[in-house]
């Protein structure tokens, strides 16, 4: 299918993954044999051979090797994914990738060596963090903040309740079905109940990205997946030292409760200091913008382990410093080093998530199992109705509190979305070994691949055949920056008039406290008092004008809207030229008429007689054709807000200083100076109107050097002067041809 | 005594049915207003502008206006009243309700139309129909106001920019000499489409509709 649209010559990108593999598990077994080479060498030093040209020493460089094969491995699965067009639609990658796995742990398994397998180290220190901080980063803040109650029940009150009720339910079912189960006792119970209960954001993320819900639904699901860290933390460690001792009594569950409030609240604080220092660092950066990047990733790197030595929530922690850190660090790191950080940050939670999905499927196969039909199956059955049964009983209470209600459709689609993944995985992995362990993870991993193929891979359908509102693509105009912050500000007021304490006002005094305390602290420079709307605005300039400049071509010329459109009014009024007779303006019209003509026969005579040729004609042609395109653009510009600015007498016109500047200055102007000149005839009134303001100002730079700069006053056209002007104009065309010819190299 | 009671509830089960607003709330708001104007029937411009709330907001003067404003009275009139009751309160509160979950995908759109039409007449202060480059610009102005001093060709450049785009938005080709008079209410309307007026510009407190929530709100 795929193959025969493939271009002459290029590998069958499925055979290119079947050789991929083969070479790849060729390695990883080669690096099982490697360490025996090298314990030959010694004996043969003592012959007399010659140098050794070739040496074999895999030793040394085994680990790198190994992870950068690994890692290698999963980016090119990742490509190979996209090659194949039809794949990719139906099926999510997470999914793919878990195949891969299997595949490359099958391989593995078959040729006798022993799997890697995803060790709790592994996954927690290094391939979770780069995903968090990710999201924690780029988390939309303000849907999460309005939002934020309603995440908090389904984090916490449903964490809760998914556990209890599946350690209970399960612990019920092993009491009847007896046999293998009936050991398993409750307090184990509930610690596979806390395990598995989770939503996991790694999952979460990885499907939802690909479907482009509505920002609700995505912040809802996303946000509980973080935020049920913390519940998972204390009541992992809850029952892991509870089931060895056997019993918990009432002093133990009071604990639990402040500990949850420890781990939480602690893990928030921790995350928000790493954030202020990472911001407050950034403000002295302005001298070495090429470290600035690190000092985002490391401090929350440092913010995750603080965390996690305290067993305090690593996750939430994470999330608070990138959240706390960005609006900072934004406003004083260079548009370069934002740009790094944006990719770097993607990159590495790109290839973590990668990684965690392949050593998924690699450690499914290579782990102990103990399958039993029950036990995994209602675990199963139980994930899918506990979780909807707490989204719908919770969502009954949080409509009560809630402005905007959530519907069924939305019900669903949380209840839908709540994937278990790798940490769930992990944190089986972690256990101790208990006697039910490969029981409790063999069912975990059931229940993981279960949501991830079979909710991954229907819920896409699913949300089109419900319909489900989709992200909106656009960005964000100016127009709505303006009026959300107007909408802010008046709903702040309307409360204020109701006399009611609510939302806004908070939100208010927050802005507030911000601007004027922490910002000033935090920010380098003039940039803390800037007020958003105008960061936004530069932002946006700065954004369109990139990319004018790339595509090299002119997005806003005349034709599409530009400021005289909107202003026409404001030109006929600021152009107030100064009353003169009838008679006094045809005269001054036809001076003016015959001076452009001349103009342009000192133009033409000059191209012509000249001993030397136009640089910009002959040698820079194409390069000047390119930048030609760029300047006009700009040249419009500013020519269109020439017109409706009224004309200011210092303001000169940019076209006129272009002839008098020297070459070497490289005003890139002067092309299109040039090149207007030559438009004369045709153009508009804007032009002859400019051209106009070449004329007179000649005068006073006669005398000075070629180069210099005009003086500014003399840009009034019309003025009484003019004729004057006209008379020594007239005089003295030789010596402006000759100043014509001096600028620069030409 | 209860004469006037029983008259005042009337009055009120009245303004609920006509505005929707359940009786509690009615009930709260009246109060609200006995408070702002000082136990009179009406309230005045002096009375709102007295409220500390509202003194750090750059709209101020804006919001305040937009009470007396009669267009928002949906009588058809307009102007400026000088003074309110508390039927016109209501009915200017009413422009803040959130949706509910009965409500169809008509109810919303006229629900937006209805707060959109609110936040058009704050801009369009001379009603001519349109948002003129000059009230969009004092609009600018009026927000970032608040902020310090950065000068009025920040806010003139953000107002000329943000005009722009609506022209290019509703209307994308425009031949250079053509002029784009102002915003029109739909075009305001396309502009805005993206925020959902519906979710977004509502009052919470007007969420409560049962007895029990607003013990322990400040009133």
């Amino acid at each position: 299918m795929a193959l025969s649209c493939q271009p002459l010559g290029s590998f069958p990108p499925r055979l290119s993954v079947c050789v991929l593999l083969i070479v790849f598990v060729a390695a990883a077994s080669a690096s099982h044999d490697a360490p025996q080479d090298g314990t030959h060498d010694p004996t043969n030093v003592t012959h007399k051979k010659g140098f050794p040209v070739l040496l074999f020493n895999y030793d040394h460089v085994r680990t790198p090797f190994e992870i950068s094969l690994w890692i290698l491995l999963a980016l090119l699965m990742k490509l190979g994914f996209h090659v194949i067009p039809r794949v990719s639609q139906v099926v999510p990658e997470s999914c793919l990738l878990i195949v891969v796995g299997l595949l490359v742990g099958g391989f593995i398994k078959a040729i006798g060596e022993k799997a890697p397998a995803l060790d709790d180290t592994l996954f927690f220190l290094y391939l979770l963090p780069p995903i968090i901080l990710d999201a924690g980063y780029f988390l939309p803040v303000r849907p999460f903040t309005e939002n934020v109650g309603t995440i908090l029940v389904f984090a916490v009150v449903g964490t809760l309740w998914n556990a209890f009720f599946m350690g209970g339910v399960m612990y019920g079912v092993c009491q009847l079905e007896g046999g293998q189960l009936a050991s398993v006792d409750l307090l184990s119970c509930l610690l596979f109940g806390s395990i598995v209960s989770a939503v996991d954001p790694v999952a979460v993320l990885a499907v939802f990205e690909e479907i482009h819900i509505n920002e609700l639904l995505h912040i809802l699901v996303f946000g509980e997946s973080l935020l049920n860290d913390a519940v998972t933390v204390v009541l992992y460690h809850l029952f892991k030292e509870f089931s060895a001792v056997g019993t918990v009594t009432v002093l133990d569950g009071v604990l639990a409760v402040v500990c949850f409030f420890v781990v939480s609240l602690g893990g928030l604080l921790v995350g928000a200091i790493y954030g202020v220092l990472g911001a407050f660092t950034s403000r002295f950066t302005s001298h070495t913008r090429v470290i600035e990047p690190l000092f985002v990733f490391l401090y929350s790197y440092m913010a995750y382990l603080s965390a996690e030595v305290f067993h305090l929530s690593g996750i939430m922690s994470l999330i608070a410093c990138g959240v706390t850190m960005r609006p900072y660090v934004e406003a004083n790191v260079s548009h370069k080093s934002y740009t790094t950080i944006k990719y770097f940050l993607k990159m590495w939670s790109s290839v973590s998530e990668t990684l965690i999905f392949i050593f998924l499927g690699v450690s499914t196969v290579a782990g102990p199992h103990a399958w039993n039909w029950t036990f995994v199956v209602v675990t199963v059955v139980l994930c899918l109705v506990s979780r909807v049964m707490g989204v719908i009983g919770l969502t009954y209470v949080i409509n009560k509190f809630r402005i905007v209600k959530l519907t069924k459709k939305d019900q669903f689609i949380v209840a839908y979305g709540g994937l278990r993944g790798a940490i769930a995985y992990s944190l089986g992995f972690l256990l101790p070994d208990h006697p039910m362990k490969t029981l409790f993870l063999t069912a975990i991993i059931t229940v993981v691949f279960f949501t991830v193929f079979v909710q991954g891979m229907t819920i896409r359908p699913l949300v089109e055949l419900l319909a489900v509102k989709k992200k909106m693509e656009t960005r964000r105009s100016i127009n709505e920056e303006i009026h959300t912050q107007f909408l802010d500000h008046l709903l702040t007021g309307i409360e204020g008039v109701c006399g009611h304490y609510g939302h806004h006002h908070w939100k208010d005094k927050l802005n507030r406290f911000n601007k004027t305390y922490v910002k000033r602290w935090l920010i380098a420079g003039e940039r803390s008092m800037e007020p958003q709307l105008i960061s936004f605005y530069n932002k946006m300039e700065m954004r369109q004008a990139m990319m004018m400049v790339e595509s090299g071509s002119s997005a806003k010329l005349p034709g599409l809207i530009s400021m005289q459109n909107i202003q026409p009014k404001v030109e006929s009024r600021g152009r107030t030229i100064p009353k003169i007779s009838k008679g006094r303006e045809e005269e001054i019209r036809r001076i003016l008429r015959s001076n452009l003509q001349q103009t342009k026969q000192r133009l033409r005579s000059y191209s012509r007689h000249d001993l030397f040729a136009d640089p910009f004609e002959d040698m820079n042609e194409n390069l000047s054709e390119m930048r030609f395109r760029k300047q006009r653009v700009e040249m419009e510009r500013r020519m269109s807000h020439y017109l409706t600015v009224p004309a200011n007498r210092q303001e000169t016109p940019p076209v006129r200083r272009v002839r008098f500047e020297s070459d070497d200055q490289e005003s890139s102007r002067e092309s299109s100076g040039v090149r207007a000149r030559n438009v004369g005839p045709n153009s508009s009134p804007a032009d002859a109107i400019s051209v106009l303001e070449e004329s007179p100002p000649l005068r006073p730079n006669r005398r000075s050097d070629g180069g210099a700069r005009r003086s500014a006053e003399h840009g009034a056209p019309a003025t009484d002067d003019d004729d004057d002007d006209a008379e020594e104009e007239k005089g003295e065309p030789q010596t402006q041809a000759r100043r014509v010819s001096d600028p620069g190299p030409n | 005594m209860g004469a006037s009671q029983t008259r005042t509830e009337d009055v009120f089960q009245e303004l609920s049915d006509k505005t929707g607003f359940s009786l509690e709330q009615i009930r709260i708001l009246h109060r609200r207003f006995r408070q702002l104007s000082g136990d009179e029937d009406t309230i005045s411009k002096e009375n709102l502008e007295k409220i500390q709330a509202l003194d750090k907001n750059p709209i101020r003067n804006q919001i305040i206006e937009a009470f007396f404003d009669k267009r928002n009275q949906n009588d058809g009139e307009v102007g400026s009243s000088r003074e309110i009751g508390f039927q016109q309160f209501v009915k200017v509160m009413c422009h803040f309700k959130p949706p509910t979950l009965k409500m169809t995908t008509e109810d919303k759109e006229a629900m937006r139309r209805e707060k959109l039409r609110f936040l058009f007449n704050m801009h369009d202060t001379d009603n001519d129909g349109t948002i003129t480059l000059d009230e969009y610009r004092k609009v600018v102005e009026e927000l970032l106001s608040k902020s310090g001093a950065i000068g009025l060709e920040a806010a003139k450049a953000i107002a000329d920019a943000a005009m722009l785009e609506v022209a290019s938005i509703n209307v994308p080709h425009m031949e250079p000499h053509e002029f784009y008079e102002g915003i029109t209410f739909e075009h305001f309307e396309q502009i805005l489409k993206g925020l959902e007026m519906e979710s977004r510009m509502n009052i919470r407190f007007l969420d409560v509709d049962t007895s029990t929530m607003h013990c322990g709100k400040s009133q």
